[in-house]
């Protein structure tokens, strides 16, 4: 008997809050289908560290530090498709709000300045990923293919999503599933 | 016998002196718009309700009805151009839509998930325009504004107070206060001015009462702004 191989799917968190992943583990039950469809490569739901040569790669979360870009171009060099998912992904999101603030008043400000913190200093330690000036969308560094927004996408626009893909059709949402809040 | 046009392929009757968006809204037929709303005089800068006359793209808010016109506008290609227009409103201004309390009761929003808008494609402006908080009751987050200007026009024609206006050029356009401080405290807007019912994005704010409506309850969530008539939330006047 013939059986299809499985799409490889890798997904990441870049300047995301986990949400969007929550909100693909809502789709429930559905998940007992999916993995009869896909498996997964490099995600916070595996152990994998490197993301390998995959079909697909979700992305949630914008782009706030070094890291972030990194990952990101390494996944679309690794992925034939890619997917922003959730607002941050799409629009920077919430996190992008810091876009009018001074990059360094904020670090003074969390690190060293406030009220509490005693010897602040902000990290300088070259481990540490550093900030960008700004926060961006995916699409404002590499060429993204879907865009699911919401924040979060809801399970089942999520799952209406993905099963559009995997079935090879362009990702579409109408009335009630289709948010970006 | 009245004098008709097709939209669509449909007659539409109407009457002398109407726009086609008019007489088409009097027919139940929704055209994409945000600037134009049936109680002011048209302003024609948000083009969503563009369709075509014979042919030609023209703003139905703007273009009056004559006998025999040739008017379509849900087609794929001018509703690809109104995806267009909304993606450019989308990324000059700061549409956090997560943290917006018009989020469910915003025309642009409802708008853009009426023809599908997945993203907002292009390359975020991210303007930085400070809030105006110094009433006691009203906030203004200008970096929402799409300067449909129907502030400005509610201002000036029903509450005759001029507190709005558009200043500048270019990109650089924005909606000012019309006071010698520039802040809404120091005008004379009261709290029953149209102008504070007519936004139909999220920049004139009532203050503390945001997310006052539960999810699933909002104006858009229960029904496509398709099929809802010509609606301006307001920063509840009457609270529930
Ligand atoms: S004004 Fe409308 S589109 Fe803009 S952030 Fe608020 S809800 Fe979203
Ligand atoms: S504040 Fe609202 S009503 Fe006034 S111009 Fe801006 S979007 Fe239009
Ligand atoms: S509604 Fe006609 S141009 Fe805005």
């Amino acid at each position: 008997m013939e059986t299809k191989r499985k799409l490889r799917v890798a997904t990441t968190s870049l300047a995301g809050c986990f949400g969007c992943h929550m909100s693909f583990l809502d789709i429930d039950e559905h998940l007992f289908e999916l993995v009869e469809l896909i498996e997964f490569d490099r995600s916070p739901l595996t152990d994998i560290k490197v993301v390998g040569d995959c079909d697909l790669g979700i992305i949630e979360g914008g782009l706030c530090n070094a890291e972030n870009v990194h990952i990101l171009r390494e996944f679309r060099a690794r992925c034939t498709k890619l997917v922003a998912l959730g607002a941050c992904a799409v629009n920077g999101g919430l996190p992008a709000q810091r876009n009018h603030l001074k990059l360094t008043e904020i670090l003074e400000e969390v690190y060293h300045t406030s009220p509490g913190l005693a010897h602040g200093l902000i990290p300088n330690d070259p481990e540490l990923p550093l900030p960008l000036n700004k926060v961006h969308p995916l699409h404002e560094v590499v060429k993204i293919d879907w865009f699911i927004p919401g924040c979060p996408p809801s399970g089942e626009a999520i799952w209406k999503a993905l099963t559009d893909i995997v079935a090879g059709r362009d990702p579409e949402l109408g009335f009630g599933t289709l948010h970006y809040d | 016998m009245s004098a008709t046009f097709t939209l669509d392929g449909k007659e539409v009757p109407f009457r002398d002196g109407q726009t086609i968006i008019q007489a088409a809204q009097e027919q139940g037929a929704w055209i994409p718009h945000l600037c134009y709303h049936p109680e002011f005089k048209p302003h024609g800068s948000c083009k969503l309700c563009t369709v075509t006359v014979n042919g030609r793209h023209m703003a139905s808010c703007t273009t009056q009805a004559t006998a025999g016109q040739v008017v379509e506008s849900n087609t794929e290609a001018l509703n690809d151009e109104r995806r267009t227009l909304l993606q450019m409103l989308f990324v000059e201004g700061n549409h956090f839509c997560p943290s917006c309390e018009k989020s469910g009761n915003c025309k642009l929003q409802a708008t853009a998930y009426e023809l599908g808008m997945m993203t907002p494609h292009f390359d975020h402006f991210y303007p930085s325009r400070p809030v105006d908080a110094s009433h006691p009751e009203i906030l203004l987050d200008f970096n929402r504004c799409i300067l449909c200007s129907l502030c400005v026009r509610a201002s000036r024609d029903v509450d005759k107070k001029f507190v709005f206006a558009l200043s500048g050029r270019g990109i650089g356009t924005k909606l000012i206060v019309n006071a010698a401080s520039g802040r809404l405290a120091d005008t004379n807007v009261a709290m029953d001015d149209k102008a504070l019912e007519v936004c139909p994005v999220g920049v004139i704010l009532r203050k503390r009462h945001g997310f006052a409506v539960p999810i699933g309850e909002r104006t858009y969530d229960k029904a496509p702004i398709s099929e809802c008539p010509d609606y301006s939330p307001l920063p509840a006047k009457e609270e529930a």
